[in-house]
């Protein structure tokens, strides 16, 4: 295809600056010429409609170029009706002398994008553009002559993918930060000045038309670029046209890549902030057809926290050596600064993809610092751009609470407790990319021990509270208890005087008084008889009998045995003084009072004895509680002593 | 030479898990002398909570490491096997193919000696 520098029809010969060059080269391709040069017509019409001028006019543009006369456009009529066209839209009349001078370039709407889409065949859809920008940027460091090699992943973009912009930073390194920066921000830009300045760098760039033209078609193509980056049909399709032209900054991540990360992104998982898990992103990433292995050496490089599962900056890492990989690029062994999720903050979450050059500016400022500092890799600096991923890491946390085991739970409390302690040893010996991973398995592996610490400790606790009830209980029975008894025992011993109503025995007596009685009814009896002996036997015996009779009453019959061990003992405490009548005076004297006694007594034995039950089930249940804990101790020093050895390493 | 060994200390290690009902993943699970007499090497074993084995085999020509050491390596054999699990395109059972995990392997291991 020959591009000459000068369009003759009927001798007249016209000469093109380099832009209109290669806007008409542009053009000329798109209508499809066929191999003598022909132009097929339809497409030449369509571009003429598209060129918004009104039908005469294109009439008369028809006519002057001479492909009336020729019944076709060749090459040389169509550069001239380009031109005239171009004139026409300036307002200048269609005539070949208004050719001549200098014309800015005809203005296609809607053509523009099916100029950029090159495409033999396609319609002219608005889906198509991405692929139009892509193929146009990618094939921008090829000397036009490699047009038909172009052509050929056109021929592939048949099927509609997404993968352009991967694609669209192929334009070669000089072009790439300024061209691809202001592509997409062609609105703001200032018409052709920008445009003019690298027209000069770039001989035979087929982008420069598009940066000449208007800005509005930018932003017409901007929009259009939403829906298509939207509908995907396959990985491996969209890399395989893919033919970009990475120089100098392969894997820095542009806005439209990103861009289109995100919307793949959404369509594995919609939350942006979410995870997508290891076995989706598998599946994901296997329809790129690259080999398991690459893949694997891939998910390594990108899940840089090591949790099985991707968050948003560490999928578009991965995406993003996969379409490296896919274009022919060796895979790092390390991940490179500028794919580190660290590094990918500032841009995800500040720039919008229809903000002004500024934002990309402040990005690329904070790229330089942010590299800088993650290719330190200190401690410090990981530790605060840690906090940038906390967000992430809180909400990546409790997603993955579910699926991985609870002893990773503590781990975001852990690390900066154990990041400090364990990385400083280790940090000489471990890769830069690996740092924050360690922290993570470090945290893992004493979290282990930490759990267990922790559950140990809990369950000394619980014990001290039932201790406290029980003795709370306790304390208010054995209150009661001793203040009864207390009552009970004083007026036993204080045997006559003291007698008050408090003591209805208790129906059932335990049956074995017969110490305490014997040994309260001792003194009780010593005091007795003695008193029995002094006084004369009428009032003991009143007493002894109005007892004895109530006593019999209620039938306590331990009494009697009571009474005749009581006989040896009394006859015992008074044997010089023992006649039968004395002795059964004394032993019914000592018998009367002691009834009374006795019934106290007995009640303090009684609620003795309960609170000696009480308390021997209490002294057995704490027993059992000191057992435990004593277990619980053995191990937590047992542990301790395990962990000492660790610690120290 | 050395898969001999490791077999058969792998007899040993499972001995030691069933008679053992608690503390399976106790990091010092096997910790063996030396297997035999004549030989001079020593060889440490280590049990996940996945009943994934780890055996060091450790000559005894070189002063002999300490066991804090041992343990400190099989952690980190342990945490540099995790991040291997967790790639989903491994499938456990497969020989290891990650040159990160090689590289701790390798560094650890000139480290000891």
């Amino acid at each position: 295809m020959d591009q000459g520098s000068a369009a003759g029809t009927g001798g007249t010969f016209i000469s093109l600056s380099d832009t209109e060059q290669r806007c008409y080269s542009g053009l000329y391709a798109l209508c499809q010429p066929d191999s003598s040069g022909k132009l097929a017509a339809g497409k030449v019409a369509e571009l003429f409609r598209a060129s918004q001028l009104p039908a005469e006019t294109l009439h008369q543009v028809t006519e002057v170029c001479g492909a009336k006369r020729l019944g076709y456009f060749g090459c040389g009529q169509f550069y001239v009706a380009l031109k005239l066209m171009a004139a026409a839209q300036v307002g200048l009349p269609v005539r070949l002398e208004s050719v001549a001078g200098e014309l800015p370039l005809p203005v296609f709407v809607g053509i523009m994008n099916e100029l950029e889409m090159r495409y033999p065949n396609h319609p002219s859809t608005n889906e198509s553009q991405p692929h139009i920008l892509g193929s146009l940027t990618g094939s921008a460091p090829r000397p036009p002559a490699d047009r038909p090699v172009l052509r050929h992943p056109d021929t592939s973009m048949d099927k509609q993918e997404a993968w352009s912009p991967p694609r669209s930073p192929g334009i070669s390194p000089p072009r790439s930060p300024s061209a691809y920066r202001s592509y997409p921000y062609g609105a703001q830009r200032n018409g052709t000045d920008t445009l003019l300045a690298h027209d000069g760098n770039v001989p035979g760039r087929l982008s420069v038309p598009q940066e000449n033209s208007s800005p509005s078609h930018y932003s017409l193509k901007l929009q259009s670029e939403h829906p298509v980056i939207t509908c995907v049909a396959s990985v491996e399709r969209l890399v395989e046209r893919a033919e970009i032209d990475y120089s100098d900054e392969p894997w820095r991540i542009t806005e439209e890549q990103r861009e289109y990360y995100t919307n793949q992104f959404r369509s594995l998982q919609p939350d942006l902030n979410a995870l997508i898990m290891g076995t989706v992103a598998k599946n994901f990433f296997t329809k790129s057809k690259l080999p398991i292995p690459e893949l694997s050496h891939i998910w390594e490089l990108s899940d840089v926290d090591k949790d099985g599962a991707l968050t948003f900056p560490e999928f578009c890492t991965a995406f993003h050596l996969i379409v490296a990989r896919k274009n022919g690029y060796p895979l790092p062994e390390t991940l490179p600064a500028t794919l580190r999720p660290g590094f990918v903050e500032p841009g995800v979450v500040t720039v919008p993809p229809s903000e002004a050059t500024e934002p990309l500016i402040v990005f690329d400022d904070k790229m330089m610092p942010g590299a800088n500092q993650l290719e330190m890799g200190s401690v410090d600096l990981q530790m605060t751009s840690r906090p940038g991923v906390t967000a992430k890491q809180d909400t990546r946390d409790e997603s993955r609470k579910p699926e991985f085991s609870p002893k990773r739970i503590p781990d975001p409390h852990e690390k900066p407790i154990q990041r400090v302690s364990t990385l400083k040893p280790d940090s000489p010996q471990e890769l830069d990319a690996n740092m924050k991973s360690r922290t993570r398995p470090r945290s893992y592996s004493s979290t282990s021990i930490d759990d267990a610490m922790k559950k140990v400790e809990e369950p000394p606790t619980p014990p001290p509270r039932p201790q406290k009830t029980h003795s709370r209980a306790s304390s208010l029975d054995l209150n009661k208890l001793f203040q009864q008894s207390g009552q009970g025992s004083r007026p036993s011993q204080h045997s006559l005087s003291a007698k008050s109503g408090w003591l209805p025995p208790p129906p059932a007596l335990p049956p074995r008084p017969p110490a305490t009685q014997i040994f309260s009814f001792l003194p009780g009896s010593e005091k007795s008889s003695q008193k029995a002996v002094q006084q004369p036997n009428f009032a003991d015996f009143s007493k002894f009998r109005e007892e004895d009779s109530t006593l019999r009453h209620q039938g306590h019959a331990p009494q009697k045995p009571v009474r005749r061990k009581l006989h040896p003992e009394s006859e015992s405490a008074t044997p010089p003084s023992a006649t039968p009548y004395s002795a059964a005076t004394l032993t019914k004297s000592t018998q009367r009072p002691p009834p009374k006694q006795k019934r106290e007594i007995q009640m303090a034995i009684r609620k003795n004895r309960e609170t000696n039950a009480v308390l021997t089930r209490l002294n057995s249940e704490l027993q059992q509680q000191l057992k435990v804990v004593h277990r619980e101790r053995v191990t937590l020093e047992s542990q301790l002593e395990l962990l000492r050895p660790v610690a120290s390493t | 030479m050395f898969h001999y060994t490791v077999h058969t200390s792998l007899d040993v290690v499972e001995e030691k898990i069933s008679g053992v009902g608690k503390a399976l993943a106790d990091q010092r699970e096997l910790y063996l002398g030396l297997l035999y007499p004549t030989e001079d090497y020593k060889v440490y074993g280590y049990v996940t909570n996945s009943k994934v084995k780890f055996v060091i085999v450790v000559d005894s020509s070189n002063t002999s490491l300490r066991d804090n050491e041992i343990r400190s390596m099989f952690r980190k054999l342990h945490n540099s096997f995790t991040d291997v699990m967790c790639n989903p395109f491994y499938n456990p059972g497969d020989p290891i193919q990650s040159k990160a995990f090689d590289s701790i392997v390798s560094t650890m291991m000139v480290q000891a000696c």
